[in-house]
């Protein structure tokens, strides 16, 4: 391990991190609205107004895709070029490259909500967007691959360490699954309309090859290359092990990809998919908790952290929920479970634990570490990050619980008999049984979104704070240059 | 004769979770099999502290520094 002297954090292109950081806020708000709106909608259905534009259908992909992607991936870009300079302690290789997968990142956003919103639909799950804005989204990543490996590549710490291990292997899955994912036949070049290379049960194990490991590796392994980073600087602490988390690493680069049919039991896909993709998730439980475990045993010896810093209560929730998550998923893939659990609201549940709890959460809390670090300042307020902590995690249980209930409850009734063999509830009576836990479910998003609200301000007064300061910096700095002129 | 037995899906497959299971073995080996080789993995774990100089300025807020 070689240590090098840093000078002057001016060696590294903050102002792309920068950027990213801001539009992550930008689009949490955005895609957590829309996520509310249609949690509302399906509580209360007046509020779809008998417009199309507004209708579920199209809202749901604005708000997967404004959270995976436009929160999500702004957060992964702006952390991992954030990691990757001052992990390898150098400079970006290509500024210019850094800002055309900037504002190439934030096209694919805007061109893929205003589609959904206009009707147009791919309809494979959170790859919805028509063929001209995935070849978009290839030529950016092929730009992102350049910047992040061509800045490994020039590095000046010999050894690569393991958040950028997790992140590569985010860019490099990602790049393989959405290629082959989408790819497809344009009806003509100026139709947005393209027809899939894939047909029938190939084409549901394609789509959920990609979906899951869009979990696996955009959700999970991107922000566990977070986590391997923020952690240890919050907590001031190396990571506990090391050689744990290299395992962690290759254990789960090896198990993810098998799983994706999983999420196609009790359908046309030959039985042994189901049971292979069902044997590698319980298999995935080890490394995702010798991970979680590794996250939270770097507290060990500061526990008093959890009392006194809340953004050290962010990422120990988040990788709390992590830990429950990836318990929780392996569970639901069993054959048995899965025909209780599948096309119910637990899924729904499940998703969310993980989405709000385990990526939203470990984002929070790195994110209250960085940007004070990004414009040279402190935090604006520390009481806000409390509020922001506690409307988030009032509302993520507020969330899983009811689509708990909801869920098992479905399931159950779905497949309840009468002694004649007939089906004892009606779909109709169902969904009247759920309509209080999808209100409660509206609510809990309220509560998440008012504390990113909260986060959103704070976050722009420290801003505002660091620009003061500067300004005064500068003003001495000009009284200090004109005295001595004098 | 090899590529034929190779291009059949159902060797391949049997072939490729072999070599998976067997690297993922050697990996194991490697990083718990050597103490020394331990205490050097171990001391990478230091990396993300290297550049600290910059967060104690920022942390500390001591903006007259810069004068």
């Amino acid at each position: 391990m070689a240590s090098v002297s840093i000078s002057s954090k001016e060696q590294y292109n903050f102002d792309v991190v920068r950027k990213f950081a801001i539009m992550t806020l930008v689009w949490g708000v955005v895609g957590m609205l829309a996520g509310v709106y249609i949690a509302s909608e399906l509580a209360w259905p007046f509020l779809n107004f008998d417009s199309p534009y507004i209708s579920f259908g199209r809202l749901r992909p604005v708000h997967t895709g404004g959270v995976i992607f436009g929160f999500g991936g702004s957060a992964l870009f702006a952390t991992s070029y954030y990691v990757v300079q001052r992990t390898c302690q150098t400079r970006l290789i290509s500024d210019a490259l850094a800002n055309f997968t900037f504002w190439g990142w934030q096209a694919v956003i805007v061109l893929a909500a205003t589609s959904y919103i206009l009707g147009f639909s791919q309809g494979r799950e959170y790859a919805e967007m028509e063929w001209p804005i995935d070849i978009l989204i290839e030529v950016v990543w092929i730009a992102y691959m350049i910047v992040f490996f061509g800045t490994v590549m020039r590095r000046k710490q010999p050894h690569i360490y393991v958040a950028n291990w997790f992140y590569i292997a985010f860019i490099l899955a990602t790049a393989l699954l959405h290629t082959f994912n989408n790819l497809a036949m344009p009806v003509n070049l100026f139709s947005m309309k393209s027809y899939s290379l894939f047909s029938g049960a190939q084409d549901a194990m394609t789509q959920w090859w990609y979906g899951h490991n869009a979990v696996g590796f955009f959700l999970t392994a991107a922000f566990l290359g977070m986590m391997y980073y923020f952690v240890p600087k919050q907590a001031g602490r190396p990571i506990y092990s090391y050689r744990l988390s290299i395992v962690h690493f290759w254990a789960l680069s090896f198990l993810y990809m098998w799983v994706g049919s999983h999420h196609l039991h009790w359908t046309a896909i030959p039985d042994w998919t189901s049971t292979l993709a069902a044997t590698f998730s319980i298999m995935l439980l080890l490394p995702s908790w010798g991970g979680m475990i590794n996250g939270i045993m770097t507290l060990s010896g500061a526990w008093d952290k959890l009392r006194t810093d809340p953004i050290m209560r962010f990422l120990a929730v988040a990788l709390s929920f992590y830990g429950m998550s990836t318990f929780e998923g392996p569970i639901m893939s069993l054959k048995d479970v899965n025909a209780l659990s599948h096309y119910t609201d637990w899924t729904i549940g499940h998703v969310h634990s993980g989405a709000l709890g385990w990526v939203a959460m470990i984002t929070f809390g790195s994110f209250y570490h960085m940007i004070p670090k990004l414009w040279d300042t402190k935090l604006y307020s520390l009481r806000l990050v409390y509020w922001h902590f506690w409307l988030a995690t009032i509302g993520i249980l507020l969330y899983i619980i009811a689509m708990w209930i909801s869920g098992i409850g479905q399931g159950v009734m779905w497949r309840t008999f009468d002694d004649f063999g007939n089906l004892k509830y009606a779909f109709a009576y169902t969904v009247e049984v759920v309509k209080p836990f999808y209100a409660m479910r509206a609510i809990g998003g309220m509560f998440f979104l008012s504390g990113v609200f909260i986060m959103v301000y704070n976050v722009w007064m420290t801003i505002g704070q660091a620009k003061r300061e500067a300004a005064e910096l500068d003003a001495k700095l000009a009284a200090k240059l004109a005295r001595v002129g004098a | 004769m090899m590529i034929a037995w190779l291009t059949n899906p159902s060797n391949a497959k049997s072939l490729a979770l072999v070599i998976f299971f067997v690297t993922f073995v050697a990996i194991v080996l490697w990083v718990y099999g050597s103490k020394q080789r331990g205490k050097k993995l171990e001391s990478y774990k230091n990396i993300p502290f290297l550049d600290e100089e910059a967060d104690t300025k920022s942390a500390a807020g001591d903006k007259e520094s810069k004068l």
